[in-house]
């Protein structure tokens, strides 16, 4: 939203110019998406909300340093991610690393989970606590690389390219990791969604 | 050219995020007319991702925003002493 933008950039001129209270208003709208960013990465409650913290801290204190020819979401998340990767070092041992070098899985099964009957289960469905519950266990368990470019772009909702910006990787691999983390999530809540909704009759006239 | 499903699958992501060449789309869109399975693949994954952007599906701990604005506040006025409210 160009006047979304227009605003913040007024606030950031504000911001570095002195009226650094201004950073309360700036970063509120981005709270959410700062604690998600590094949640997906420390993968606990405690150890986010601290990393979060830091990682908005940080920002006001390198504020300065943003440009106005990048979109302070992207540069935010950024900063975030390296806060998130900056305590995984430190509670795994500098030996141990890194999420950088994950390299991608070449072989895997990445075809979705056939159902012929997901039309069939009811709005409601959607509404159940054990759903949500579901889901977020599968994202838990995603591996890493494929975690962290599915929650930047379908839960935080940053596109491809920012999300590519954002872990430092082109933008190919993130459209490969997308659609496997979406493929797996997919195949994981299948059989749950099963359990959700009774079996119906499908239509299994159709040969696969 | 009839699309098979495999096809349409390795598509899927691509397709949600309308990112397929307007060729492409036609063709997944005529076999998903008639096909119930990738119809319900492309369903059940759209769905997925409707769920994972709802703010009831991943919630903050609670008191939160108010702990971080509390730091933040130590932060700024711990950066310039001389600038106090008024």
């Amino acid at each position: 939203m160009q006047t979304k933008s227009a605003n913040e950039a007024e606030l950031i001129r504000r911001i570095v110019a002195g009226e650094k209270e201004l950073f309360h208003e700036l970063i509120r709208p981005y709270e959410r998406m700062v604690y998600l960013t590094v949640f997906s990465i420390v993968k606990n409650e405690t150890d986010a909300e601290d990393v979060a913290q830091e990682a908005v801290i940080n920002a006001n204190r390198h504020l300065a340093s943003f440009r106005a020819e990048a979109k302070f979401s992207t540069w935010l998340t950024t900063i975030a991610i390296n806060e998130g990767r900056k305590r995984l070092r430190r509670a795994k041992g500098a030996a141990e690393d890194s999420i950088e070098e994950q390299m991608e899985e070449k072989e895997g099964d990445y075809t979705p989970a056939p159902l012929t009957d997901w039309r069939e289960i009811p709005l409601e469905a959607l509404e159940r606590k054990e759903l949500r519950e579901a889901l977020r266990k599968a994202i838990a368990e995603l591996p890493d690389i494929y975690r962290q470019v599915f929650t930047l772009r379908d839960l935080e909702e940053l596109n491809i390219e920012e999300t590519a910006q954002a872990l430092g990787v082109n933008p190919g691999i993130v459209k490969v990791r997308l659609h496997r983390a979406r493929i797996m999530l997919q195949k994981k809540l299948v059989p749950f969604l099963k359990t959700v909704a009774p079996a119906r009759r499908g239509f299994f006239g159709r040969a696969l | 050219m009839k699309l098979e499903c495999k096809h349409v699958w390795e598509h899927i992501s691509e397709f949600i995020d309308g990112r397929v060449d307007a060729q492409l789309r036609v063709e997944i869109e005529k076999h998903l007319e008639h096909c119930e399975i990738c119809s319900a693949i492309l369903d059940s994954t759209r769905n997925i991702l409707i769920l994972t952007a709802d703010d009831r599906t991943f919630e903050l701990p609670v008191g939160y925003s108010e702990r971080l604005h509390e730091r933040l506040k130590k932060e700024i006025e711990g950066s310039q002493p001389d600038l106090k409210k008024k």
